[in-house]
């Protein structure tokens, strides 16, 4: 570090920063205007923000080529904190896509919320989710996570008033703020025992850490884990998910369960697999545990979820999120017990773009029952055939994509590429209890389809008339379902990843 | 040349369905409208199902009988090269005959519901629902890859769900909701052990995993998958004791459901056990072989008692209910040929498959004209004291039904007969290395299965045929001209497999003794 300061300046690849430079531009573009903009205007807020992100989506086109990177040391090794490459961009692109639903299905209903305020928090968490996949050292990983994060807690508690609302953002807040303590103790103590953040370094440093250091670098190693285990809502970290979820404004539940995650995860596979590769003989079985455990709980919960009970449709979900991140974790458990991890990191990125579409699809049929019943109970979705057949159609499809039977055909593969990850690092144990608890998961997946095709309560068929839905609603699950079918069809465009090499 | 129309024969034949079930759902065009929206789209229904029969003739004509054997017609695209999944359809000497008896099978459905639809939510569902159930089943028969079996055997099960749980009768809700259950629960069994031969042998492709014969597969991966996959199987078959779904299911279904049910879907099971574990986890089968045996037996007898129950005086028992128990009963026989690895046994079961296939469904058609006509299956309330007298009443119906109960029992001459009698014979010298004393226990006990089939069949024939015309009685309708379009088909074709049987074995034969191992 002793050279002059113009051997220094690392010169930007803009074209490589520019998805989330343009969701950040955007956001502070949003947040000043809304202090000119009169009240009639206010909408446009929310279409200059799709339009922002639909921009920052475009701006993924000309980084297809190849391997770009930027924010590079100019001295010794070549070491980047930013690296746009094929496992970047389709993170990004899932993160991009996520937020744009959730803005679809937030356009509708925004005289509950402070406009200017959720356009810009929502924009300034997605830049963050879209900086995570390319950060290649710790501290950018760490200042994204945050990004990501900080902006979360206030849309959780932006319903004014709300007491749930409120108390959901303050559970999140402090269990996500003990997250990033712990995590940064553990980056600390790696950082002391190897002199590098650059994950790349890292691997190496801690090959080559000194003896009386290696205890160090292990209890970091462990204590960023753990951090990120916080962060995913990995048992037994998972208690705030719930209440989170069901206290915060729905679409925002449907960005936590979906961005947020794939955030988090993308998080986690850099610093694993690149950061931590030495060590994967430590993670690689504690992830597989974590899995277990993770899938497990998600799962019987959300079995133990009661069709009657108010906020239960949102419960339900936010419950077999957690499953689902269970199923999430298994490949990269398994990427801990074989030298080469590319096909591990394409299934967890194959099974989370998955997710994310069906997923937000649910969230989106689930805002749109929410308009003529304000309970959320997944008892209101009995007969919702007979009053909103393409709907209902449309919920089914994405239950049984969640559940992995066909006709949701890309949920099937997605869960055979995890399973026969596990089963090729062989982990035999965690494929068994894998299908078993895609069994289980069957059932409240199927209980819920089977409802919204019985004949509705003959008491209750007058009292929830039909709303016609917003334009945008219909055009996020129109546009999830569409995504849905056609990756049914040809699940080869997103399973590609699971041969294909992305780091 | 005549592959190349075996080619598009077999993808039209399942696109075709599929397309119409879309079409079903779009309003008729111009010029189709015919008289009301219901007539024009179970008029739609008609036509596709025909056209999708008239395809599997053109099959069954360009197929090439000397090579029977041999996958003909093959189409093989790349689908998920990711996880080596094939795009990858054929049919040979097992596949053809099940392949022509679910178009026809299909077709009569649709026909006969054209005239007599049954009462429930619009038809516009109910013909897209049917022509789905048949693009699966036929999907089934067709594909040579494991997950796209998986995904064909799959995607049976929703429109029967919904053709129960909506068009079905009294407690149709309970009955579907276990139908869909049991046989989830089954296939998803089965996709493990799908999963387990298709990672470990490294492809899904059935026919090269056929050529392989088990080679690539250890002894204990063999055992695992083929409990996995025959538990699937078994419960679709079904097989006693995972049979308890079929009678709910078949009591509630409307007509159409039944026949479908019980004429196609049982097949599907049978048919797995026949194509995928027995060339492709031969020591696997070679190991259950006699437990599945065991069970078969079971369930003939099991069968044939409880329909001994249901047609006895007094017991209230339910016609539709008691030819689902036969059913299990018969394909208990269909099980017994299969687990005898012989070549006798194997061409026996697929024998019985297609017979079963063509008396069973002529019967629950028939049942479902008895309950038309008196508006219950309930054999006491017909039956009364002293009998139906369907001779007198309505002679033509009568007289069918009695044709159906002794094609059912096995009347040699009918095409009952052969598959029962092979599959026994089969168990008389079971392969090589399974013992030959169980054997022949099974055997003296599925013979004495069916004496008991004989009993209660004839049972039925006494009491709902037979008995004094009482003088109040009104006259029935007798068979009516589309009854009749739809039923002489399936009757004509009883007699000819019972009098011909050498046209369908001489089919199945050579491939079967290829998937049994030999060469």
């Amino acid at each position: 570090m002793t050279e002059l300061a113009g051997g220094l300046v690392q010169s930007v690849d803009w074209l490589a920063v520019a998805p989330p430079t343009i969701l950040a531009v955007v956001a502070l573009v949003v947040l000043v205007a809304d202090l000119f903009v009169d009240e009639a205007r206010e909408p446009l807020l929310g279409w200059a923000s799709v339009g922002g992100m639909v921009l920052a989506g475009l701006a993924l086109l000309p980084l297809l080529g190849g391997d770009r990177s930027t924010f590079c040391l100019t001295t010794g090794a070549h070491n980047c904190s930013y690296v746009a490459d094929h496992f970047t961009l389709a993170i990004q692109l899932l993160v991009i896509g996520g937020a744009l639903l959730t803005a679809l299905l937030s356009l509708h209903n925004q005289d509950r919320l402070p406009q200017g305020e959720f356009w810009f928090l929502l924009l300034s968490s997605a830049a963050g989710a879209a900086l995570l996949p390319a950060s290649r050292d710790l501290a950018t990983l760490v200042v994204a996570l945050e990004v990501v994060s900080l902006p979360a807690f206030a849309l959780v508690g932006l319903r004014r008033g709300d007491r749930l609302s409120s108390e959901a953002a303050l559970k999140f807040f402090l269990s996500s703020v003990t997250a990033t303590a712990v995590m940064l103790l553990g980056v600390s103590f790696v950082y002391a025992a190897t002199g590098t953040l650059h994950l790349t370094a890292l691997a190496d440093g801690l090959t080559h850490a000194p003896a009386q250091l290696a205890t160090l670098a292990r209890t970091g190693a462990v204590l960023t884990l753990v951090g990120f285990a916080f962060k995913l809502a990995v048992a037994p970290f998972h208690f705030w998910v719930p209440d989170t979820y069901t206290g915060a404004p729905l679409p925002v539940a449907a960005y936590l369960s979906v961005v947020g995650k794939a955030a988090g995860f993308s998080g986690l596979i850099l610093v694993t697999v690149v950061g931590f590769r030495p060590y994967g003989d430590v993670w690689g079985p504690a992830l597989a545990v974590l899995a277990a455990l993770t899938m497990s709980v998600g799962n019987l919960a959300a079995l133990r979820q009661r069709p009657e009970q108010a906020r239960s449709a949102v419960r339900l979900l936010a419950w077999s999120s957690i499953g689902q991140a269970g199923y999430l974790l298994v490949p990269l458990a398994a990427a801990g017990y074989v030298t080469d991890q590319r096909h591990q990191i394409g299934a967890t990125v194959s099974y989370a773009l998955m997710y994310a579409v069906v997923n937000l699809g649910a969230f989106g049929v689930a805002a749109l029952v929410l308009r003529s019943n304000a309970l959320n109970r997944i008892a209101d979705y009995r007969g919702l055939y007979a009053s909103r057949p393409l709907a209902a159609l449309a919920l089914a499809f994405f239950l049984l994509c969640l559940a992995g039977l066909p006709p949701g055909v890309i949920g099937l593969f997605a869960k055979v590429v995890v399973f026969s990850s596990a089963v090729d690092a062989g982990l035999g144990w965690l494929a068994v209890i894998m299908a078993v608890n895609v069994v289980v998961a069957l059932y409240y997946y199927l209980r819920w389809a089977a409802l919204l095709f019985m004949r509705p309560e003959p008491a209750a068929g007058q009292a929830a008339p039909v709303v016609r839905a917003p334009a945008s609603l219909t055009a996020a699950i129109a546009a999830a379902a569409v995504v849905g079918v056609a990756l049914s069809g040809a699940p080869q465009l997103v399973l590609r990843f699971a041969s294909g090499s992305l780091l | 040349m005549n592959d190349t129309v075996l080619q598009y024969a077999l993808v039209a034949l399942l696109v075709l369905p599929l397309l119409g079930a879309i079409g079903a759902l779009l309003p008729a065009p111009p010029g189709l409208k015919g008289r009301d929206p219901d007539q024009a789209v179970l008029r739609h229904g008609v036509s596709v199902t025909g056209a999708v029969l008239l395809l599997s003739i053109v099959l069954a004509a360009a197929f090439d009988y000397r090579h029977s054997a041999r996958m003909q017609g093959s189409t093989d695209l790349s689908w998920i090269p990711a996880l080596h999944i094939r795009i990858h359809l054929g049919v040979d000497g097992v596949s053809l005959p099940l392949i022509v008896l679910t178009a026809l099978l299909t077709f009569l459905c649709a026909l006969h519901a054209y005239f007599n639809m049954p009462e429930g939510p619009s038809p516009k569902a109910f013909v897209a629902l049917l022509l789905l159930l048949e693009a699966g089943t036929l999907g089934t028969f067709a594909v040579l890859d494991l997950m796209l079996f998986f995904l064909a055997f799959e995607m049976v099960l929703i429109p029967m769900y919904f053709l129960i749980a909506r068009w079905g009768g009294e407690g149709r809700d309970r009955a579907a909701f276990r139908f869909i259950l049991y046989t989830l629960l089954g296939s998803v069994v089965m996709l493990l052990g799908l999963l387990l031969i298709g990672l470990k042998a490294g492809t899904f492709d059935m026919v090269a995993l056929a050529t392989d014969n088990g080679s690539k597969l250890s002894h204990s991966t063999q055992i695992i998958a083929v409990l996995a996959i025959g538990i699937g199987l078994a419960v679709k078959a079904p097989m006693w004791p995972l049979h308890s779904w079929l009678p709910d299911a078949h009591t509630a279904a409307p007509t159409t459901g039944s026949v479908l049910l019980a004429g196609v879907l049982l097949k599907m099971g049978t048919y797995g056990l026949v194509r995928i574990v027995l060339p492709i986890a031969p020591q696997g089968a070679h190991f259950f072989a006699p437990y599945l045996a065991a069970f078969a037996v079971v369930g003939i007898l099991y069968g044939s008692l409880a329909c001994l129950a249901l047609g006895r005086k007094g017991n209230r028992g339910d016609l539709k209910r008691l030819i689902a128990y036969s059913s299990v009963g018969h394909m208990g026989f269909v099980l017994l040929g299969i687990a005898t690895l012989t070549p006798t046994g194997v061409n026996g079961a697929l024998f019985a498959n297609i017979a079963h296939g063509l008396i069973t469904g002529l019967l629950f058609f028939l049942v479902g004209a008895v309950k038309e006509r008196y508006g219950s299956t309930d054999l006491d309330r017909l039956a009364g004291d002293g009998g139906a007298a369907l001779y007198g009443t309505a002679p033509r119906l009568g007289g069918l039904l009695a044709f159906g109960a002794v094609a059912s029992l096995g009347l040699p001459g009918l095409a009952g007969f052969w598959g029962e009698m092979l599959a026994m014979f089969g168990s008389f010298h079971p392969a090589a290395g399974l013992s030959r004393p169980a054997y022949l226990t099974y055997l003296a006990l599925a013979a004495f299965g069916t004496l008991l089939t004989a009993a209660y069949l004839l049972g039925v024939v006494r009491r709902v045929c037979m008995g004094e015309r009482s003088a109040e009685a009104v006259r029935l309708a007798d068979v009516r001209g589309f009854e009749f379009a739809a039923w002489s088909p399936l009757v004509a074709l009883t007699v000819l497999a019972g009098l011909w049987p050498a046209a369908l074995l001489g089919l199945t034969d050579p491939a079967v003794r290829i998937l049994l191992g030999g060469h």
